[in-house]
């Protein structure tokens, strides 16, 4: 079980400024369990959206949106809304929106912090894609994580060590920022990359502050 | 000025500005930071002391800036943010300026597993962008990054790095900017010897309109020997040293002083591009040739500011 929070609305809002349609992904694992991206608050999403004037193109349950072929599969029933979208908004873990953002090239936006793996990992599991960080950064990095693919953990990257797309800590390590960059650059959002970020609140990410989820019975 | 450091001086008054730079002991002995100081003085406009480069522990940078001072040499204070979260950078900042320290370079730092202690936790709790601007707050608005309000002046000449012969190439101009953005004043660059991508990387500068807003320190690695360029070419992350350099240590008869001519050649072809504002020579281990340089590159006297 991952556990996730939704995003307070006032931030997501901030991401959908200047866009007008918008598709909403849920998923019907983890999400589901946390009441963060069911189908309930998936539907709610909608209704608020549209309360602010958005247009909601459609939405889509995924069973495990962190399973990157399922999501695939999930999306072809919804390709040509999809398209007419200028935007996805994915209720779920940090693994399930890196997995959308990896079937589209469309911008994709977090709803959702991802607080704790809850003791089990995700469905996509090739690798490390999130580290629970709880204040989750996709959004700006294109969906595609830098705190766990950076060694870094930067978030002006990438550092000086990064040759030919590779990591200078180990030539298996393929450069996050790099990633991150090249995918920007071909949805057409590098403009993202501008701005100088404030410090992260690492007192909220998994190794960075007290227990949030103190475990109650030995 | 916003710290008056010598050189801040030398950098505003327009003068090309030289700088070198000093590695502290594997140990508490003060003798060698401090002779060091006093051969470079009267070549170099400021003195870098690094920060556990490498990631191998040495001597603290603050405590070498500090001996540097004592010879009348102005320091430059590099900062790492591998080893150092929010708190204690933001201490360190006080402690230096409270020593008279003014010019901080700002870095992230090589990773710690390059280094003598690999298994060590990795910090990073700001990254060098982050750390720009968190000494820009402390010295323009007088605060912490939590708001709170910093007692007194807090002067400060703020450097950081950047690599034109890291990837991607054209991204990195962009992410330069974002540096002058966060409060940079002065850029000191990984060494050049590919200068023909140093050029094109000089030209991407001005053509963002960046120049007028930062000063840009060539760096400057002399080689003495044909071995150290191939370990440079092949195993230092982000130095590119082209293989032409190697063959010409190769098959010099005086490989030292063909290392010299290597970098007066490279010095030469910087002081022609009009927004180079000075040098930085990284002379690792080969300090004494620093002031070979310097005057042989007519960089001599330096400016009284």
């Amino acid at each position: 079980m991952l556990i996730t929070e939704q995003k307070p609305m006032e931030e997501i809002l901030s991401y959908l400024g200047g866009e007008e349609k918008v598709f909403i992904v849920g998923c019907k694992g983890c999400a589901e369990g946390c009441q963060t991206g069911g189908e309930q608050q998936a539907i709610g999403m909608e209704k608020e959206l549209e309360a602010e004037g958005k247009t909601v193109t459609g939405i889509c349950l995924v069973d495990f949106a962190c399973n990157e072929q399922l999501t695939r599969m999930m999306f072809e029933a919804h390709e040509s809304k999809i398209v007419d979208s200028d935007s996805l908004l994915v209720l779920c873990c940090g693994i399930g929106i890196q997995a959308v953002a990896s079937v589209v090239d469309k911008v994709v936006h977090p709803g959702c912090n991802t607080v704790s793996l809850g003791g089990r990992h995700g469905e996509w599991r090739d690798g490390e894609r999130c580290q629970e960080c709880g204040q989750c950064v996709l959004e700006y990095t294109g969906g595609i994580c830098p705190i766990a693919r950076c060694a870094k953990q930067i978030l002006h990257g990438p550092c000086g060590g990064s040759v030919g797309g590779k990591c200078e800590v180990s030539p298996d390590l393929p450069c996050g920022w790099q990633l991150i960059i090249d995918r920007l650059t071909r949805i057409g959002r590098l403009d993202r990359l501008t701005d100088v970020v404030p410090p992260k609140d690492w007192g909220v990410s998994l190794t960075g502050g007290p227990p949030t989820r103190p475990i109650k019975r030995q | 000025m916003k710290a008056g450091t010598n050189l801040e001086k030398v950098l505003e008054s327009k003068r090309f500005a030289v700088t070198a730079e000093v590695g502290p002991p594997k140990g508490a002995g003060t003798s060698g930071v401090l002779k060091k100081g006093e051969k470079l003085k009267e070549f170099t406009d400021a003195i870098n002391v690094t920060d556990n480069q490498t990631a191998i522990v040495r001597m603290c940078s603050l405590a070498g800036c500090t001996l540097l001072k004592r010879v009348g040499v102005d320091p430059v204070l590099q900062m790492v943010v591998r080893d150092r979260n929010r708190i204690a950078i933001q201490s360190d900042i006080l402690g230096a300026v409270a020593l008279g320290i003014g010019n901080i370079l700002c870095l992230s730092g090589d990773y710690q597993s390059f280094g003598n202690h690999p298994t060590a936790k990795g910090v990073y709790d700001l990254d060098s962008v982050q750390l720009i601007n968190t000494l820009k707050k402390m010295r323009d608005e007088r605060k912490f990054i939590c708001g709170e309000a910093i007692a007194g002046e807090l002067p400060l000449f703020i450097g950081a790095v950047e690599n034109p012969f890291a990837d991607p190439f054209e991204y990195r101009v962009f992410r330069l900017a974002r540096k002058v953005k966060a409060g940079v004043d002065f850029i000191q660059t990984q060494a050049v010897f590919d200068v023909a991508r140093f050029e094109k990387w000089m030209k991407l500068i001005k053509d963002h309109g960046l120049e007028e807003q930062v000063h840009i320190l060539a760096g400057i690695i002399p080689v003495k020997s044909a071995g150290m360029a191939r370990y440079m070419r092949d195993y230092v992350s982000g130095v590119t040293v082209p293989d032409e350099v190697v063959t010409r240590l190769e098959q010099a008869t005086d490989v030292k002083e063909e290392g010299l001519k290597i970098s007066l050649e490279i010095i030469e072809q910087i002081m022609e591009i009009p927004q180079v504002h000075g040098i930085h020579i990284m002379a690792v281990g080969w300090e004494e040739i620093v002031p070979v340089i310097v005057e042989q590159a007519g960089l001599l006297p330096r400016p009284e500011v």
